[in-house]
């Protein structure tokens, strides 16, 4: 207890020092996305006033708007924006595969992850919505404090092992799931994933983030290749042989990705860190947004 | 030695390591490159992938192939190749070996020893009795023929000798050779000499003659030789045919005292070219340093030229008290010294200070009167140390309290106040003339043209040391000049201008004789025998064969005309010889020496020229292993892929390097270009920030008021702190006088001397002329004094009706500020100034007043802010504002006064300018 407290302390502290530059890069990120109107576009349950509309048969009196009635001879209802919130699950992979980047300049691929993980949450929290991390297992929520949360998951330590598969236990059923991984793991996990997803009714996003060491392979020379973990291993002489047919694995695994999605009423899509993270959340917020 | 072919091995048995080759290959066969170890995600795609190629994880044949190259060139480069390695000695009966040992053999010198050796040791294997001779030390008896051996052990003192054969001495051993018949290995230089012809001869006459000849080139230098300013070197050869190119150096002391390389030129033959001249220009203080020359990398006597007296000049320095007379040269105090000194001295010029860090032979002051602090303690302690000061009267030195109560230490004598003049209109002598010299006078000899004389002096107060410093006087006894030993130095007083105001003594030939006697003076460039004649000269420091100097031990003195004639010999080797103080050079070669190569008749076998020379292969041979070794490693890097890395890495480490050395800019630039580019006004920092503000305000005002209204254009005012920064940029200086102000360093002080002699203003302003007039005791005024004492100021005045002040741009009679005081003192007008008739003022055609001293706080009255209304009340109504626009038109003038000198003085001669065009 006397040992247990200052560490506590002092990690809560490191957490907290990493906490608002993530959250405030989500944000920014976040506040480059211009929230249009966000109602279902339909009258039903919500605050905002939505269309008068001539009373007609089955309508409750209690309805009428009497104001509005008053100013002409038939008698109006008032009716309001549908605005239910939609639940949306993020996973974000945690293993250590994530962690690799090619160019000491660029970020690795967790961390883009965790960024588009949350300036998403971000914007739609804004929005109104409810949103969960598949990762830390809990029902999605919303508001600021939820917010908060997240961040605090997303700033962990990367998993012990080597290759991440979707979790999704407690996804609401018609919840909408966004994926964000380099699946480079076990395939069959995330068909398995996306499976029980599908069957459940939940819609969702396969967004595979890659190294562009990892599109290129620019490797050559006799190497051995070794997984973040270190428990797998590949030993070559010709690396640069290598590249035609690793390229063609790659390629395969993307399009059996592509292939799963449709298949399962899901989207994919690849991006790179290379890349500007702006265009990656703009996606993936329309994404949401259509369906929505 | 073991031979192969033409390549011989000085160690064989290191080739035996070739036989480890084999096993090496099979070693470095079975060995991969090692792997890179990587992260890499990707890996999970990789699993399950082979190599198509599966040979390359053995070494590749051809990497393996330059390994062993490599290996075996360092096994071969150990083993100590030889190319063409010398052979042996035929023949039979006594063998004479001559060597001709002079210093164009020192170059070699190790060579032809072991040659010798190497033929000592083949005659005494084949049993020969041998006999050695150098020629430059041949003695009249007969060569003695011993066993070999018993001359191995008398080589190791065998030496080059920096003279070249004596004729004579060979003809007696010639004479004393007998009949015996006896083979000769003759070891040549390669130069000619008028007694080779003669040995040749005898030597050819007594049995078979073999010559050894190097063929190297033999360099030498001529004497050097001073004209116009440049030190003309010639280089000579003994063979043309190659374009061949060569380093002299000048060597000397540095200033620390240290023997070093002081400059190098860079010589080049042309092919057909048998010697080459260049010309190098020293500053006259490194010329005076360098002892020798050389050239660079010739070990040899003949490679080195010694330097006398006769490139050596004496350094004097001349400082004026003011230098500024604006074109009046021949009224300039230096003028006569400088047309005196120019051909036979080197001048420098610049300020005290730098010129005692010179440390010149003499300093010459004309009409110097106070000196800073410090450069008065640096000028004591030269003096000290042997330098010769000599100071000139003046006007100046006239008016000021140098050496009145007590003697100066830096004046021989003390004087008398005011100073005399004889001969004017106002007085009944006649001028007067010189006394002949007496007899301890250095001048002693010297003949007094007539025409000299003299109208004005200082005086020296009678004193009983005065007789014995006085070394010339005027005809009634009255001192003309004086000396007083300081230290090891002396100081010496001209009591008359060093122009010719006071005396028509500088236009006289006397006058540099004078100069002369006192050691200032010339050196007779090239002493012939007849002026050397009866001296005895000593060796100082002699040359050996190799060209070091060392000294000279105990030879006899030489007489003059024997030196004269510049023949080295073996009782006056080359070197350095001393007769009391002049120096003269013996040089190996003379001025005008040429070096020819002996020419041998077709008949006698030349060695060393048609033979192939032995080379040593192993340098060659291990840089070739270097080389595939550097290959190797390259391709090992090809091979594992790391090549592109290691490049990057490595123009990195280039980038990095080219990068080092930064430029550093220096931060002083910024100020003196801002000065230089424009017009700026200055106040001194006093340290009260209250003042120091008012004086930059005040100076912001008349920088407006001269922009508004005159054509200088003065820029924003810059605080100058006298401690740190450079006033040579400044043409004005304000210095408000503040009671807590530090007083400045000696150096400070040293750099406000040099300002105003230089020709630059100080305005001081003791803001109290409300309360006291000038030298009134005010505590500002006390506090003026104080500041201004080190300061080098001429005798003031109160600013007179027709200074030039009052009329530079606004006519003026009051000088007023805040206050309007009448008391403004500037530098005084000469006393022999006088109106003309018809003239509203006097003719004052000298330069600007260096101070303008007054109380009337002048900056307040100009002070405005930013708004440019004015800061302080000055007076009150109208009438205060009248009296600061006279202030204001007072700062005007005196801007003017300060940038356009004594302009409007000279309008005085326009009516003459306008009758003259008239007629």
């Amino acid at each position: 207890m006397t040992q247990a407290g200052p560490q506590l302390r002092s990690r809560a502290e490191g957490l907290a020092a990493a906490l608002p530059p993530l959250l405030a890069q989500a944000e920014h990120l976040a506040s480059t996305v211009m929230l249009g109107s966000h109602g279902r576009r339909r009258a039903g349950m919500g605050d905002e006033f939505w269309q008068y509309r001539p009373l007609s048969q089955g309508d409750e009196a209690r309805e009428i708007d009497w104001r509005r009635s008053a100013k002409s001879d038939v008698h109006f209802i008032r009716q309001k924006e549908w605005q239910a919130a939609q639940s949306v699950v993020i996973w974000v992979d945690g293993s250590r595969s994530m962690g690799f980047t090619g160019d000491t300049e660029r970020p690795t691929k967790s961390d883009r992850a965790r960024l588009l993980a949350l300036a998403l949450s971000v914007l739609l929290v804004r929005a109104g919505e409810r949103v969960g991390l598949a990762n830390l297992g809990t029902p999605p929520r919303s508001g600021q404090v939820q917010l908060m949360r997240l961040a605090e998951a997303l700033t962990g330590e990367l998993s012990e092992d080597d290759y991440g598969t979707p979790q999704t236990p407690g996804l609401p059923a018609h919840a909408r799931a966004v994926f964000l991984s380099d699946f480079m793991g076990d395939m069959d996990a995330v068909e398995a994933a996306l499976a029980k997803a599908a069957d459940r009714g939940v819609h969702g996003t396969l967004f595979q983030i890659l190294d562009p060491v990892e599109e290129s392979f620019p490797f050559d020379g006799r190497t051995v290749f070794e997984s973040m973990g270190g428990t797998l291993q590949h030993e070559t002489l010709k690396a640069g042989d290598l590249k035609a047919r690793y390229l063609e694995r790659l390629a395969a695994r993307k399009d059996r990705l592509d292939r799963l999605a449709r298949l399962s009423g899901w989207l994919y899509k690849g991006h790179h860190t290379g890349e500007g993270a702006q265009s990656a959340l703009l996606w993936l917020y329309s994404t949401l947004e259509r369906a929505r | 030695m073991w031979m192969l072919g033409p390549i011989g091995f000085t160690a064989p048995l290191l080739l035996l390591g070739l036989l480890v080759l084999p096993i090496l290959w099979i070693i470095l066969r079975a060995v991969p490159p090692a792997p890179i170890r990587r992260r890499f995600p990707g890996v999970a795609l990789l699993l399950g992938l082979t190599d198509e190629e599966t040979q390359t994880d053995r070494t590749p044949w051809w990497l393996l192939l330059l390994r062993m190259l490599a290996a075996a060139a360092v096994i071969l480069g150990f083993a100590g190749p030889v190319l063409n390695p010398q052979v042996s000695e035929p023949g039979s009966g006594p063998l004479l070996v001559v060597t001709d040992g002079g210093w164009a053999e020192a170059g070699d010198w190790n060579k032809r020893r072991a040659r010798i050796a190497a033929a000592l040791e083949e005659a005494g294997r084949a049993g020969r009795p041998v006999a050695l001779v150098q020629r430059t030390a041949l003695t009249p008896t007969a060569p003695e023929f011993l066993s070999a051996d018993r001359w191995a052990t008398r080589l190791a003192g065998l030496a080059p000798q920096p003279w070249a054969p004596d004729p004579e001495a060979q003809a007696d051993w010639i004479a004393a050779l007998g009949t015996e018949r006896f083979d000769t290995l003759w070891l040549s230089d390669g130069l000619d000499d008028p007694a080779r012809g003669a040995m040749l001869e005898a030597l050819e006459a007594r049995g078979k003659l073999r010559v050894f000849e190097t063929g190297r080139p033999v360099l030498g230098l001529r004497p050097v030789v001073y004209e116009d300013g440049l030190v003309r070197l010639t280089v000579l050869r003994s063979r043309d045919g190659l374009a061949q190119a060569e380093e002299i150096a000048a060597i000397g002391l540095d200033p620390a005292g240290v023997e070093r390389r002081l400059a190098t030129a860079q010589v080049g033959f042309d092919a057909d070219a048998a010697w080459v001249e260049v010309e190098l220009s020293l500053p006259a203080e490194m010329r005076n340093r360098v002892s020798r020359f050389e050239i660079v990398g010739q070990r040899s006597a003949g490679a080195v030229t010694l330097t006398d007296d006769s490139l050596k000049r004496r350094e004097v320095a001349l400082i004026a008290g003011r230098d500024d007379r604006e074109g009046l040269e021949l009224l300039s105090p230096l003028h006569y010294l400088e047309q005196a000194l120019e051909p036979t001295a080197d001048l420098l010029d610049g300020a005290l200070e730098d010129l005692l860090l010179a440390n010149p032979d003499a300093i010459l002051l004309a009409d110097v009167a106070r000196l800073a602090p410090g450069e008065e303690a640096g000028l004591v302690d030269w003096v000290k140390a042997g330098g010769l000061l000599v100071r000139f009267a003046g006007p100046r030195l006239a008016g000021s309290d140098v050496s009145r109560a007590e003697l100066d230490p830096l004046m021989p004598v003390r004087l008398r106040e005011g100073g005399r003049s004889v001969g004017g209109a106002m007085s009944w002598g006649e001028p007067k003339g010189l006394r002949p010299f007496a007899e301890g006078s250095p001048f002693y000899g010297l003949e007094i043209p007539p025409d000299v004389a003299v109208n004005s002096q200082v005086m020296a107060q009678p004193d009983p040391a005065l007789s014995e410093r006085t070394i010339a006087a005027l005809a009634d006894g009255t001192p003309l000049v004086t000396r007083r030993p300081l230290g090891e130095g002396q100081v010496v007083l001209f009591h008359v201008t060093a122009n010719a105001e006071w005396s028509s003594l500088p236009l006289s030939g006397l006058f540099v004789q004078m100069l002369e006697r006192l050691a200032i003076s010339t050196r007779p460039t090239a002493p012939d025998a007849s002026e050397l004649s009866g001296t005895t000269w000593a060796a100082e420091r002699v040359l050996d064969g190799y060209g070091a100097l060392r000294d000279a031990g105990n030879l006899a003195g030489i007489p003059g005309e024997r030196l004269a004639a510049r023949v080295p010999a073996a009782d006056m080797p080359p070197g350095l010889y001393a007769s009391e103080d002049r120096r003269i050079a013996l040089n190996v070669l003379a001025d005008e020496a040429v070096l020819a190569a002996a020419n041998w008749p077709a008949r006698i076998a030349v060695e060393g020229l048609a033979i192939a020379r032995e080379t040593l292969l192993k340098g060659p041979v291990l840089a070739v292993a270097l080389l595939l070794l550097g290959l190797d490693l390259l391709a090992s890097l090809w091979l594992s892929g790391r090549l592109r890395r290691a490049g990057g890495a490595g123009s990195v480490a280039l980038l990095v390097l080219a990068m080092l050395p930064a430029p550093q800019a220096r931060a002083d630039d910024g100020l003196a270009l801002l000065a230089t580019n424009e017009v700026v006004l200055a106040h001194v920092v006093t340290g009260d920030a209250q003042l120091d503000r008012i004086a930059a305000a005040g100076l912001k005002g008349l920088s407006e008021t001269l922009f508004n209204r005159t054509s200088v254009e003065p820029i924003e005012p810059v605080a100058v702190d006298l401690e740190m920064d450079e006033l040579a940029f400044f043409p004005f200086l304000y210095w408000p006088v503040s009671l807590d102000q530090p007083i400045p360093s000696a150096e400070a002080y040293g750099r406000l001397n040099r300002y105003l002699r230089n020709g630059g203003m100080i305005l001081f302003d003791t803001r109290d002329a409300d309360i006291g007039r000038f030298g009134s005791g005010t505590p500002q005024g006390r506090k003026l004094q104080q500041l201004a004492r080190p300061l080098d100021i001429p005798p003031l005045e109160p600013i007179p009706e027709d200074h030039v002040l009052t009329r530079t741009f606004y006519l003026l009679q009051d000088f007023p500020g805040r206050f309007a005081s009448r008391d403004v003192w500037v530098e005084a007008a000469p006393p022999d100034a006088q109106k003309l008739e018809g003239m509203p003022f006097r003719n004052l055609n000298d330069g600007v007043t260096p101070v303008v001293i007054g109380g009337n706080d002048w900056a307040a009255a100009w002070a405005i802010d930013a708004n440019g209304t004015p800061l302080y009340p000055v007076g009150r109504g109208f009438s205060g504002e009248r009296q600061r626009e006279i202030a204001l038109r007072f700062g005007v003038n005196l801007i003017m006064h300060v940038l356009t000198g004594n302009y409007k003085s000279d309008q005085v001669h326009v009516p003459d300018l306008l009758d003259r065009l008239g007629q």
